[in-house]
């Protein structure tokens, strides 16, 4: 069953011709190859998939194309033109943040989403914010860090 | 702080960060075939027939009939093979592969394989195994009398379960054909052991064989001895149908299919006299799995710790490593350390309870010395910094306040607060570096006068390149800028040997620090130039024997001290961290911020294997297969963690530094222990101790 959904990919508007029931975590690295966005369990635990659809930070691997008609769709190739992005790269660089960098893009995204929800978040609720995305490598200190630091450094982007 | 220990910019930061870095699962596809493998569903069995359904045109199914070489893949013994041959020996053993064009249609088409099997009966418990992979023992002075002479004997049993790790990038490679050659990238820790075993299993010249490694998501030893075998996997698929083979796990087969951390049975005999431990017989049993990997080593590294950090006269030292029908088991973070240091830590603490002692207390009186015989009669040749690193982790956590005050408590929630102090030996284990490593690390500089490092050492998010490449920078007093290092193919770099066992830095980055000053002394302007370092065995070290276990087993140790506090609901049995804190020498940190990193990850994954992290089979068939059912630490589970670095600068290390990654994952455990023991005011002996074990403790308490 082949349908066109068109929504709005990283600011462009994109028509996608296919079967609603694929996954666009599939879609994006796939058939688009946005390899940015990575696959860590295809179950929406690890959310090292994470994009942000109309807002809200999303398992890209629980997401049929099919709900995506109408939808804004930031990816991380889409996330890294703005200034936003600059302020969190800045701030992960400074500590070291990134380690073998898999869950990473999906972290800046899940860092994105919160500050735009929050730009002054407390740690507490930095460690909330990240929480729905897993890394097996940093245990998790530099991150926050990183996070709380580009809400201070980049203060007004958000 | 030395200037080489201020951060710098991580080399892989940019690419990681913004996603254009590429992984083994981000190259383009077209043209290649996917790979699937056909998996034992059976824990033991003959292996009778394998019924294939019609396969369209470009499906082609490849098994032991198709290997070229040896049907064995070399690891340390060759005993793994690359598909079954006449019987299978766990759940997940490899019987063959489906290649095709199409990733879907080969999981369709596999899901038709029908397999006959003549099934055997398995054996799943190590303690009633009756084969024997490994068999290993030492003895110091004369343990026989100190328990003739001991006022006190002590004896205990203790256990450790299996730990996934979990990295974030599931094993995968890619594998080419062409020109008759064979060239495999991927996620791969250590490219000359793949090279190894696919010459082997191949049967080509070594020049004809070459490996890659690709931009990894996290190793931790998991992608050490694995990928050896699904290389040479996808190798034969390659080599049969001519074209490149892909094969990237999914989570839950990359969790059923491939190595995890030894689950351990130990047993110590303790004796005591006048307050001061004497003696030590230790018997340690290691669950291998189906087939032997890395358990020798491990099994080894379990065996000298077992004694942990302490000075004990008489000892008698003794371990196996066992089969059962289960995944085998291999390579993780620690390498046989965190089960032993987790036994003798908690020994350590209920006699210091029994004899009425603050375990801190008694186990600083027991602590090494610089100058001391090691437990297999080597000698702790530089300081032991033990007490004086207790002494700021006792500060920082407030420990002797917070332990007396949370003892005897009553209320829904209770407070523990638990300390322990190990050490990871740096290298490999005895004269491994000199007799198999035998590393070469090599410095090339072109003529503009950039230098580039080459070495089969690899970056899976440790830092590795960074430190590296300021070993060199600092060295030849030239910017960073100048230095240049890739992810190594072993067609262009020499083998330095594998990144394993804490040792690139201190091994390979001092391999490196010395090729740098010679390269410094002999530099022509315009000119190429290509140095050469081969790996020397420091002189004042006390030769290993390996089949008595005695000598120098490390030529240096990692030391940390590490406290937790914990609050637990006794009503929901939930475990709270309220702080952690641990204080680390790895001797001169390369980069602050990269061993920082080191020591929190570490940290936190150690804490998973003490309290969190269960993963448990049924008949052979691993359960907790998945993110949702095998949990790991989150970020809001362990918040209040602090690292402090205390530096013993080791003198034949690149500017001082030693070995830093396990050294993180081998305390934590012990010391979330002694923080539920503390709280629940009972003696505990058995990791992983979640909320159900919380729960079924208190009902025996209460009883």
């Amino acid at each position: 069953m082949t349908q066109e959904i068109r929504f709005n990919l990283n600011g462009s508007d994109t028509v996608y011709t296919g079967n609603p029931a694929d996954r666009l975590l599939d879609v994006l690295r796939n058939e688009l190859r946005l390899t940015g966005t990575k696959c860590g369990c295809k179950e929406g635990e690890c959310g090292a998939c994470s994009v942000i659809i109309d807002g809200k930070l999303i398992n890209s691997c629980l997401v049929a194309m099919g709900s995506l008609e109408g939808a804004k769709v930031l990816t991380i190739e889409g996330c890294t033109k703005t200034p936003q992005f600059a302020a969190l790269d800045k701030a992960y660089e400074s500590v070291s943040a990134v380690q073998c960098g898999f869950c990473i893009p999906g972290m800046i995204m899940a860092s994105q989403c919160l500050l735009a929800n929050n730009p002054h978040p407390s740690e507490a609720e930095i460690r909330e914010g990240i929480s729905g995305n897993l890394c097996r490598c940093t245990g998790y200190n530099a991150i926050v860090k990183a996070v709380g630091t580009a809400a201070e450094e980049g203060n007004g982007l958000w | 702080m030395k200037t080489i220990s201020k951060s710098v910019p991580k080399r892989d930061h940019a690419e990681k960060i913004s996603g254009s870095a590429v992984y083994v699962c981000d190259y383009p596809t077209e043209g290649m075939l996917f790979g699937r493998l056909l998996r034992s569903s059976v824990p033991k069995a003959n292996l009778l027939g394998v019924k294939l359904p019609a396969l369209p045109e470009g499906y082609i199914y490849i098994d032991k009939n198709d290997v070229p070489g040896t049907n064995e893949v070399w690891m340390i013994l060759k005993d793994t093979p690359v598909f079954a041959d006449k019987t299978v020996e766990h759940i997940g053993d490899p019987i063959g592969m489906l290649v095709g064009p199409d990733e879907r249609e080969v999981d369709r088409l596999l899901a038709k394989v029908e397999v006959e099997y003549e099934e055997l009966e398995p054996t799943f418990d190590a303690r009633q195994s009756s084969v024997v992979f490994f068999d290993y023992g030492y003895e110091k002075g004369d343990v026989d009398k100190a328990f003739e002479d001991a006022d006190k004997v002590y004896e205990e049993d203790f256990e450790t379960g299996l730990q996934e790790h979990l990295y974030l990038e599931t094993n995968g490679v890619i594998a080419h054909s062409k020109d008759g050659k064979i060239h495999v990238h991927g996620s791969i820790q250590c490219p000359y052991y793949v090279h190894k075993a696919l010459v082997h299993a191949l049967g080509m010249p070594r020049e004809d064989v070459s490996v890659a490694q690709d931009v990894m998501g996290g190793g931790f030893g998991g992608k050490e001895d694995y990928p050896s075998l699904l290389a040479c996997q996808a190798a034969v698929a390659a080599y049969k149908t001519g074209k490149s083979v892909r094969v990237v796990f999914g989570r839950e087969e990359d969790v059923e299919a491939t190595s995890k951390r030894h689950p351990s049975f130990c047993n110590y005999k303790v004796a005591v006299k006048d307050g001061h431990v004497t003696g030590m017989k230790i018997e340690v049993l290691y669950d291998a799995g189906a087939y032997t990997t890395m358990s020798p080593v491990v099994l080894q590294r379990g065996i000298i710790g077992a004694p942990g950090i302490y000075t004990i006269p008489h000892l008698k030292v003794h371990g196996q490593s066992r089969k059962t029908n289960t995944v085998p088991n291999g390579a993780f973070r620690g390498f046989g350390g965190p089960q032993t240091f987790f036994a003798i830590e908690m020994m350590m603490t209920h006699i210091a309870k029994d004899l009425g002692q603050d375990p801190v207390d008694f186990k600083l009186r027991h602590v090494a010395k610089q100058g001391d015989l090691t437990s297999t009669s080597g000698k702790h040749h530089f300081p032991v910094p033990i007490p004086a690193m207790m002494d700021a982790v006792v500060k920082a956590s407030d420990y002797y306040t917070k332990r007396a005050a949370y003892k005897n408590q009553t209320g829904r929630y209770r407070k523990g607060i638990g300390m322990a102090a190990v050490y990871h030996g740096a290298g490999f284990t005895g004269n491994g570096e000199r007799d198999i490593i035998k590393a070469v690390a090599q410095l090339r500089k072109d003529r503009e006068g950039n230098v580039e490092i080459l070495t089969a050492n690899t970056d899976m998010g440790q830092g590795l390149f960074t430190v590296f490449a300021k070993i060199v920078a600092e060295a030849l007093s030239l910017p960073l800028e100048r230095i240049i290092i890739t992810y190594p193919d072993t067609a262009r770099v020499p083998d330095s040997g594998p990144t394993v066992a804490s040792r690139s830095v201190m091994a390979v980055g001092e391999l490196l620090r010395r090729a740098a000053l010679r390269l410094k002394d002999e530099w022509v302007d315009g000119q190429e130039q290509l140095i050469e370092e081969r790996y020397k065995h420091p002189e004042w070290m006390i030769q290993f024997d390996l089949e008595t276990f005695q000598g120098d087993a490390y030529p240096t140790y990692s030391w940390t001290v590490n406290a937790v506090e914990v609050e637990i609901d006794t009503y929901t049995g939930n475990i709270g961290i309220v702080g952690a804190w641990g204080s680390f020498d790895v001797g001169t940190p390369i980069d602050e911020n990269i061993v920082i990193g080191q020591m929190e990850g570490g940290f936190v994954q150690s804490l998973g294997y003490g309290m969190m992290e269960k993963m448990t089979a049924e008949k052979g068939r691993i359960r907790n297969n998945k993110f949702s059912d095998y949990i790991i630490p989150s970020s809001v589970d362990f918040s209040n963690l602090q690292v402090m670095l205390h530096v013993e600068d080791y003198p034949e290390g690149p500017f001082g530094a030693k070995g830093a990654g396990e050294l993180p994952h081998v305390g934590g455990a012990p010391a979330v222990l002694d923080a539920i023991e503390n709280a629940l005011g009972v003696n505990l002996n058995k990791i992983p101790f979640v909320a159900e074990d919380v729960m079924n403790t208190l009902r025996e308490v209460s009883r």
